[in-house]
């Protein structure tokens, strides 16, 4: 029972480790969540500006999204890490660096879903606000993002999966993240119990954590425009009623 | 791996003054050893990756379509599972666990499969796309399974997925650099040790930055034109 034996000191190993993993995994929760939040306001920002009928708008709005989407994820870290120091700019800690270069990698991914979704809301709606001579603020916020939000959910998250997927390289400019700590666990154990078992299993859970809530973001976005069941009625057990319309044979 | 090269041009490294950031001498010295690490190892990983990815993700597109449920099930989270896992990770288990195999060896590997499970799903939405009575010509025709998957099914199929699976050839040429972790002398590798070297990194990292823009940009565009092209033939 060689085999046995040597699983059980694995997961002896891996009770020592827990907390230094799970401290590790924290942190790369942070790292996505943060990466993701700094996305997302890159994405809109640049989203707004390269869907704008104004060329001194869309054209850098555009050089930009390009420039990122073309560079590699690890370039940009590198560049945040080695480069921005040199024009002064100097990031004291690795969490900061793997933040922004998540964020404007990702974000200048998410500038092309924010846009795309943008221009492909109804036409008539674009109208509507022209016709009830609405500002553009009031328009963008209260007409056209609400349904083009519902419409770029899916992928964005699909890349917030790839930013949690990303974010696995950040531990090379020193940063104790949960790669990291699985990469201190593989020294005791093997290559296959800690990358293999124990990361693979504890991102793929995170990762599906994320596409579940963004689900749930998707339920409600829809539901505010007045489309599908909302999130109390699909939770509840009670069978399903359509949301609008007459109901089938009932007195109304 | 990578050869420690004799640097003539200035070897001060860049100290802050904005001044000393970047020296053209020295970019233009290390260019040649940043490019030919793109053409031997970025743009091989890439070139074998897609191939394998595009077999291989046919193969799971079919088996996905002609498996019994319970093993459909199981092969597609099994594609679910790796493609919501991170490429460097997957690096690092065949890395550290078969330490006999060349790390370059590996990086096949693991990109073919890793896009495999994508490209997988873009072959899927081209099934779904042919019309059903294409399949139900096929059986009153009494075609075998084979004879209708490849005259009939697989030709329709893949017109209108090669756009979609240029995309992910450039997602995967982007993602190349993911093989530092397996210290595979890719590009950003030679530029972060020319960096390494001589401290001095902006040269080094900006090329090789500038070089991903130069390739996946017009690539991005030309795939842009094909897929608007095959929508109008459409």
């Amino acid at each position: 029972m060689d085999w046995l034996e040597q699983q059980q000191q694995n997961f002896e190993s891996l009770q020592n480790f827990g907390p230094r993993l799970w401290d590790g995994f924290l942190l790369t929760v942070q790292l996505t969540l943060l990466g993701a939040a700094l996305a997302f306001v890159i994405a809109v920002i640049l989203g707004l500006m390269g869907g704008s009928p104004k060329w001194w708008l869309r054209t850098p709005a555009r050089i930009i999204i390009e420039f990122f989407r073309g560079t590699s994820l690890l370039v940009q870290l590198f560049w945040v890490y080695y480069v921005l120091p040199l024009f002064g700019l100097t990031l004291e800690s690795p969490f900061t660096v793997g933040v922004i270069a998540l964020g404007v990698n990702y974000g200048a991914y998410g500038a092309e879903a924010v846009r795309a979704s943008m221009t492909s809301v109804a036409s008539g709606q674009w109208e509507a606000t022209v016709a009830l001579s609405m500002s553009w603020t009031h328009k963008i916020r209260r007409v056209i993002f609400p349904q083009a939000w519902a419409l770029m959910i899916p992928s964005l998250a699909n890349l917030l999966v790839h930013l949690l997927k990303g974010s696995a390289i950040v531990y090379i400019v020193g940063l104790n993240d949960f790669n990291f700590e699985l990469d201190q666990l593989r020294r005791v154990t093997s290559a296959w119990f800690s990358y293999a078992f124990v990361g693979l299993i504890g991102y793929f859970a995170f990762a599906l954590a994320l596409t579940q809530g963004m689900r749930l973001l998707e339920i409600r976005a829809k539901h505010r425009l007045g489309q599908g069941l909302s999130m109390r009625e699909i939770l509840s057990p009670a069978p399903k009623v359509p949301t609008s319309g007459i109901q089938p044979g009932g007195a109304s | 791996m990578i050869p420690v090269m004799p640097f003539t041009a200035d070897p001060a490294p860049a100290t802050g003054s904005t001044g000393n950031v970047w020296n053209w001498d020295f970019a233009i010295e290390i260019f040649p050893a940043i490019l030919r690490a793109f053409i031997e190892v970025t743009l091989l990983v890439t070139v074998v990756g897609t191939v394998i990815a595009a077999l291989l993700g046919l193969v799971i597109a079919i088996l996905l379509r002609v498996l019994p449920r319970p093993l459909a099930f199981v092969l597609r989270w099994a594609a679910n599972f790796i493609r919501m896992t991170p490429l460097v990770v997957q690096l690092l288990v065949l890395y550290y666990g078969f330490t006999w195999m060349d790390p370059l060896t590996i990086g096949f590997i693991v990109f073919g499969i890793h896009y495999a499970t994508y490209m997988s799903e873009v072959y899927r939405a081209g099934i779904d796309s042919v019309p059903k009575g294409q399949w139900e010509a096929t059986k009153a025709l009494s075609m075998s399974a084979g004879r209708t998957w490849r005259r009939v099914v697989i030709p329709q199929a893949l017109r209108s997925t090669i756009p979609s699976l240029g995309n992910y050839a450039i997602s995967m040429f982007k993602d190349t650099p993911f093989l530092f972790v397996i210290s595979v002398a890719e590009m950003v590798r030679v530029a972060q040790t020319i960096g390494a070297q001589t401290f001095r990194y902006t040269e080094a990292i900006t090329i090789a930055g500038l070089i991903f823009l130069a390739a996946s940009y017009p690539t991005a565009l030309l795939i842009n034109r094909l897929e608007k092209r095959l929508a109008y033939a459409n």
